[in-house]
C-alpha cells in the first residue's frame, strides 16, 4: 500500500520526497528507468522526511528489527532502527558477511543471487521490517522475507520508498511504500 | 586523534560490542566486525551520537560515507547535523555522470566513484567508514571530495588500526576515531 492511501493523503512531504527522485534513462541497461534515489539523500529535508514517515508508522508497532537489504536499504535502515530503538540487521550478498551466515538464493532476470544475514542477529519471535529504496520484481525482499522467517522471526512488513501499484504484498507480507517510480517529463 | 575521552563510559560500550572475527577475509586477518555494534540500539547511538557532538554546529553541509558499512554510519550522522549525505561507491554502481578514483590494494587496483554536481566548491564535508586500515580507501575518497573543490574537514572512523598508520596517508587531514585495535 502507499502512504497516501494510507492516512498521508495529500501529506506535502510525499511531493517533496518524489520530486528529489531522479530518473536515469538506460541504466543500468537499455530500457530500464532508473530511479535514483542520490538525489533524495542530497536533500536534507526530503531524506529526513522521509526517514521520519517509516518512523512514524513503525515506532509503536513493537519492532525490535530493522533489517536493510545492501547497499540502498542501508541509507534508510539504520536511521530507521536509531529512532525507534530497534536493532539494525544488514543483509548483504555472499561473503561479505565475516562469521557464521544462512543464505537464501533468489533468481534473477538472467541466473539467480544471493542474499546472506548472521546467524544470531536475529531471536525467534522478534518483529521485523525490511526496507529498501525500491521494489521492482519483488524477487530480493522475498529473499529478503525468507532468511527472517527462517530464524522464526515475524516480518510485520516491507518498506520502500518507492513502490509499484501492481505489488501490494510478497508472498503473505504487506508492502509499504511512499511513492510511485516518477517518469521522465517529456518536453514538446 | 582518538576520542578523547577514553574514560566515557559510552566508548568502553561501543568497544565491548566489536566483535573479532580471526582468519575474515583470510587467513591472519582479525577482522573488526562492527555489525555485533548495530544489533544494540544503546551503543550504536551511542556511536552516532559521538559524532554528532563533534561535527554539529561546525558548518558541515557534506557526509560522505564508503561504500558499504559507511552507508550505515553517515546517513544518521548527516541527518542529525543537517548535512546531505553522499555515498562514494564501487565502480558501476551510480547512474548518471561520476568522477572515478583510483587507488592501490594489496594486489591490483580498485576505484572509488561520486556523483557529479553532488558537492559544490567550497561545502565543508567530512568522510566516513566503519574502519581505518592502510587510509588507501579514505584518501582515494578524501581525493574525489577534493577533485570537487570542497574542502575535506576530517576523516571520521569508528575503528582505527594504528599499526597500519593510516592516519598518515590523509594528506595532513586530521583522523577521528572512536576505538583503537592494535
Amino acid at each position: 500500500m502507499f502512504a497516501a492511501e494510507n492516512g498521508l493523503k495529500g501529506d506535502p512531504r510525499l511531493e517533496g520526497i518524489s520530486k528529489a527522485i531522479r530518473v536515469i534513462p538506460h541504466f543500468p541497461k537499455p530500457g530500464i528507468m532508473f530511479q535514483d534515489i542520490t538525489t533524495l539523500l542530497l536533500n536534507h529535508k526530503a531524506f529526513q522526511d522521509t526517514v521520519d514517515i517509516f518512523v512514524d508508522r513503525y515506532r509503536d508497532m513493537g519492532i525490535s528489527v530493522v533489517a536493510g537489504i545492501e547497499a540502498r536499504g542501508f541509507f534508510f535502515g539504520p536511521a530507521i532502527a536509531l529512532a525507534i530503538g530497534a536493532k539494525f540487521v544488514p543483509l548483504r550478498k555472499p561473503r561479505k558477511l565475516p562469521g557464521e551466515v544462512i543464505s537464501e538464493a533468489y533468481v534473477l532476470e538472467y541466473g539467480t543471487d544471493c542474499l546472506e544475514m548472521h546467524v544470531g542477529a536475529v531471536q525467534p519471535g522478534e518483529r521485523a521490517v525490511i526496507i529498501d529504496d525500491l521494489v521492482a520484481t519483488g524477487g530480493t525482499l522475498s529473499a529478503a522475507i525468507r532468511l527472517l522467517e527462517r530464524m522464526k522471526a515475524k516480518v510485520v512488513e516491507c518498506a520502500c520508498v518507492i513502490g509499484l501499484p501492481e505489488v501490494k504484498r510478497l508472498n503473505g507480507t504487506p508492502l509499504y511504500s511512499l511513492v510511485e517510480p516518477r517518469e521522465i517529463e517529456h518536453c514538446c | 586523534m582518538s576520542a578523547c575521552r577514553d574514560d566515557d563510559p559510552r566508548i568502553i560500550g561501543i568497544k565491548s560490542k566489536i566483535r573479532v572475527v580471526p582468519n575474515f577475509p583470510k587467513p591472519g586477518i582479525m577482522f573488526q566486525d562492527i555489525t555485533t555494534l548495530l544489533l544494540d540500539p544503546k551503543a550504536f547511538k551511542d556511536t552516532i551520537d559521538l559524532f554528532v557532538e563533534r561535527y554539529k554546529g561546525k558548518n558541515i553541509s557534506v557526509v560522505a560515507g564508503i561504500e558499504a558499512r559507511g552507508f550505515i554510519f553517515g546517513p544518521p550522522i548527516a541527518l542529525a547535523i543537517g548535512a546531505k549525505f553522499v555515498p562514494l561507491r564501487k565502480p558501476r554502481k551510480l547512474p548518471g555522470e561520476v568522477i572515478s578514483e583510483k587507488y592501490i590494494l594489496e594486489y591490483g587496483t580498485d576505484c572509488l566513484e561520486m556523483h557529479v554536481g553532488a558537492v559544490e566548491p567550497g561545502e565543508r564535508a567530512l568522510v566516513v567508514d566503519d574502519l581505518i586500515a592502510t587510509g588507501g580507501t579514505l584518501c582515494a575518497a578524501m581525493n574525489l571530495l577534493e577533485r570537487a573543490e570542497a574542502e575535506v574537514v576530517e576523516c571520521a572512523c569508528v575503528i582505527e588500526l594504528p599499526d597500519l598508520k593510516g592516519r598518515d596517508r590523509l594528506k595532513g587531514k586530521p583522523l577521528y576515531v572512536l576505538v583503537e585495535s592494535h
